[in-house]
């Protein structure tokens, strides 16, 4: 009891410890936290064991819990996803990365009809307590089959969670929840943000995540809830409905243009927190969507309809989306299909506007 | 068949390319010519030390593991060291398996349920290999495996409401009949989608051996799944993490109506795929009760003993249709099966039994009339709780459970649209 008592105390100072970090190193930190707490977590992937990840969020894992707990793989997403079924149909709960959003379409029949559904097929019998992690977007020159945003594709499976952090504050927290869930969550990290805020202007020099307060994070055990929207900043003009790597750009267009902007984050994007949504669109009365996926079936086509099924007669303004072009992500022309803050703050003015 | 050999030097002289698109060897009206299968005599193949380096296998897998002879004797290397009434138990779990599996095709057409699958032909395979496993061990079957339940102590009632999706169907109506879930009974629950299992048990043994367990998996395949991209997804990791599992090929010479060359069997075996991936690999004979539960057994050793993977392509014929729903007479000769070489895996182990004074025709007759009791009593039971046609189907209200651990807004929200 009295140790219990004690590791509690310990854990909570340890979670008031904080300290700057990368997304990259929040995202290390909440993997190292939850292998440390439950041993029956695991990591593995393309390169995460020895080599620590292309992106490195898995260095010195292996060297600290072992080959079995941290571990490489053959370049299989199907063999990858499958195998962690399998594992978590034992009992384990393994987190495993996808090296590139932009590949996880060969795990696709693993996860739809595999993982979604599995607790369902079974009545409950088995689950898959599974998070996928896998970095996404673009704003690296990536090309084609680096910068994807394939969030949309996840949020159409009944059966999985979808989530993308902004920051290395929610990114650790919301990465605990999700390996902590029985639910198989796909984890998207914006890539652009793995060293500091993006606003959007590329030609500008990388602000560190070390002079930003959301890259302040407690060094222990700590959660983000899921299904929880937050306000990123509040506004009284208009709704800005965004996630990812589009908050801070989101921002950048509120101050260039001078529009007092209610930015929510998502977080989670499936399920969704629809009551932040819909309390803030009934109090703006305007509504702009922004993602960096293509346009088409893009998830912002989900949050206008449920925004005007919501929030219709509080509407003064037609719902605008600013996304990526429906193109693939080209690779010189990558500042065309970003949509930047130009191209928001243009979006701002139409709905003020209107 | 060879390609014409060009005339010398000249290109314009090289015959027109063709497609070769493999043809099964008997179509309906012609008897098949099963000499494709290569069999050996009984006896005849070599039973290796389970820690055999997997190369040193290859011969295994051109060659047919086979114990019983056409005289119903066990002979050679593989003879497992079975009493008498483990393999009565056995004999009575493949007759259980396919008085089972006749009652229920006939309650299909009654349309007592929506469809079903029979496993005829092919009893023996997953009853010897149940046999050769232990508690808690995990089975990731396709949906011609019901035998491995029949040896378990599941009941036929659950198993009945899963098929009539009534009131009491354990996979509260979700689940196509014959997809089970019997975690109990070391049964994964089957997915409808092919050979996405495979690289599952490969995942789970993976997990038992990461936490020290002594549990070993079973992973299932037909012949025509071997084809996608799990199948050699779970070769790779298997080999890749010496996983604790059993590799199981059932061919069957049939995937609905492709003949197992389309699978791509011609001129080849499956059994010699796992070779190739450094998986130690056998071809057996899958109608042979004792074969199939000594190759069982040695892959299971092995497996246990952190020696690794073993793939095993059980040669066997799909009897029935593949489904209630198919119509075999259409795609080959419709007296196939009393022709095939390997015969019928009941007769085979009841002639054994006999031979050894362990059974006889009357014990056999009295134990078929139990389980039609047994089965008819279990439907009569099962068929209380509703059937398809009947109503008492499980609640819609369920139908948004499960789908998430706890219900979420969204589904609780169409959950009251749709009224309940």
């Amino acid at each position: 009891m009295m140790e219990k008592i004690m590791e509690k105390e310990e854990e909570q100072t340890s979670a008031k410890k904080t300290k700057p970090m990368t997304m990259i190193q929040a995202l290390r930190s909440a993997m190292d936290v939850m292998l440390e707490r439950d041993s029956n977590v695991v990591v593995f992937g393309q390169d995460v064991g020895y080599f620590g990840g292309v992106f490195r969020c898995t260095e010195g894992l292996q060297q600290k819990y072992g080959t079995s707990r941290v571990f490489d793989t053959p370049i299989s997403e199907g063999g990858i996803v499958g195998a962690a079924i399998g594992m978590g149909a034992y009992g384990l709960r393994p987190v495993v990365e996808i090296q590139f959003a932009d590949y996880f379409y060969p795990a696709c029949d693993q996860i739809v009809s595999e993982a979604a559904r599995l607790r369902y097929r079974s009545a409950g019998q088995f689950i898959s307590p599974l998070t996928i992690r896998m970095p996404c977007g673009g704003g690296i020159y990536g090309g084609q089959t680096h910068s994807q945003s394939p969030e949309a594709m996840f949020t159409h499976m009944c059966g999985v969670r979808t989530v993308m952090p902004s920051n290395p504050y929610d990114a650790k927290g919301l990465l605990i929840s999700c390996i902590e869930n029985d639910d198989p969550v796909i984890f998207l990290e914006p890539k652009r943000l793995y060293n500091g805020p993006f606003d959007g202007h590329h030609d500008k020099p990388v602000v560190p995540w070390s002079k930003h307060p959301m890259g302040e994070v407690p060094e222990g055990y700590y959660t983000v809830p899921l299904d929880s929207a937050s306000i990123f900043c509040a506004g009284s003009d208009l709704t800005v409905l965004t996630y990812g790597t589009m908050v801070f750009v989101s921002e950048a267009a509120a101050k260039e243009s001078g529009v007092d902007a209610e930015i929510i984050d998502l977080r989670s994007i499936w399920p969704l927190d629809l009551a932040t949504i819909v309390a803030s669109v009934k109090k703006t009365g305007r509504c702009v969507i922004v993602h960096e996926a293509t346009r088409t079936s893009g998830f912002g086509a989900e949050l206008t309809a449920l925004v005007q099924e919501h929030c219709f007669y509080n509407l003064e303004a037609p719902i605008e989306r600013v996304t990526g072009w429906d193109t693939p992500y080209p690779h010189a022309q990558e500042w065309a299909y970003f949509p930047g803050p130009g191209r928001i703050a243009a979006a701002f003015k139409r709905t003020m506007e209107a | 068949m060879k390609p014409k050999q060009a005339k010398s030097g000249s290109v314009n002289q090289t015959p027109p390319l063709h497609l070769h698109v493999p043809e099964p060897t008997g179509r309906p009206g012609q008897a098949t010519d099963f000499s494709y299968l290569h069999l050996s005599p009984a006896g005849a193949v070599k039973r290796p030390p389970i820690d055999v380096l997997p190369t040193d296998t290859s011969d295994l897998t051109f060659a047919l593991i086979r114990v019983l002879d056409e005289k119903g004797n066990a002979v050679g290397p593989w003879a497992p060291d079975l009493d008498q009434q483990t393999m009565r138990f056995g004999l009575r779990a493949m007759m259980k398996t396919r008085t089972f599996d006749s009652r229920m095709v006939i309650a299909q057409r009654q349309k007592k349920m929506s469809f079903y699958m029979q496993s005829l032909g092919e009893e023996a395979i997953g009853c010897a290999h149940a046999m050769a496993l232990e508690d808690g061990d995990m089975c990731f079957p396709t949906y011609r495996q019901q035998s491995l339940l029949m040896v378990r102590d599941v009941s036929l009632v659950d198993m009945i409401c899963q098929l009539l999706s009534n009131a009491r169907d354990p996979l509260k109506g979700r689940q196509l009949p014959v997809m089970y879930s019997v975690r109990e009974a070391g049964f994964f629950s089957i997915s409808g989608n092919l050979a996405t299992q495979f690289i599952q048990a490969v995942g789970w043994g993976m997990a038992s051996a990461i936490k020290g367990d002594t549990k070993i998996a079973s992973a299932w395949i037909g012949d025509g799944a071997t084809a996608e991209a799990d199948f050699d997804t779970g070769l790779t990791f298997a080999h890749v993490y010496r996983a604790p599992v059993i590799l199981n090929v059932v061919n069957n010479q049939w995937a609905i109506s492709t003949f197992q060359t389309i699978a791509g069997g011609e001129d080849t075996t499956f059994a010699a795929r796992g070779v190739g991936c450094g998986i130690a690999s056998l071809r057996v004979d899958g109608n042979d009760f004792l074969a199939v539960y000594a190759a069982s057994k040695w892959a299971a050793d092995r497996a246990r003993n952190n020696l690794g993977p073993t793939l095993i392509e059980w040669v066997t014929y799909r009897a029935g249709p593949h489904s209630t729903s198919d119509d075999p007479t259409k795609y080959r000769p419709a007296d196939d099966w009393a022709c095939f070489p390997l015969a019928d895996p009941i007769t085979r182990l009841k002639d054994h039994l006999i031979k050894i004074g362990a059974w006889s025709e009357k014990e056999h007759e009295e134990t078929q009339k139990e389980l039609e009791a047994e089965i008819i009593a279990a439907q009569k039971e099962a068929e209380l709780y509703g059937t398809l046609s009947s109503g008492y189907a499980p609640s819609p209200a369920e139908m948004f459970d499960d789908v998430y651990k706890d219900l979420p807004e969204h589904l609780r929200l169409q959950r009251q649209q749709l009224g309940i």
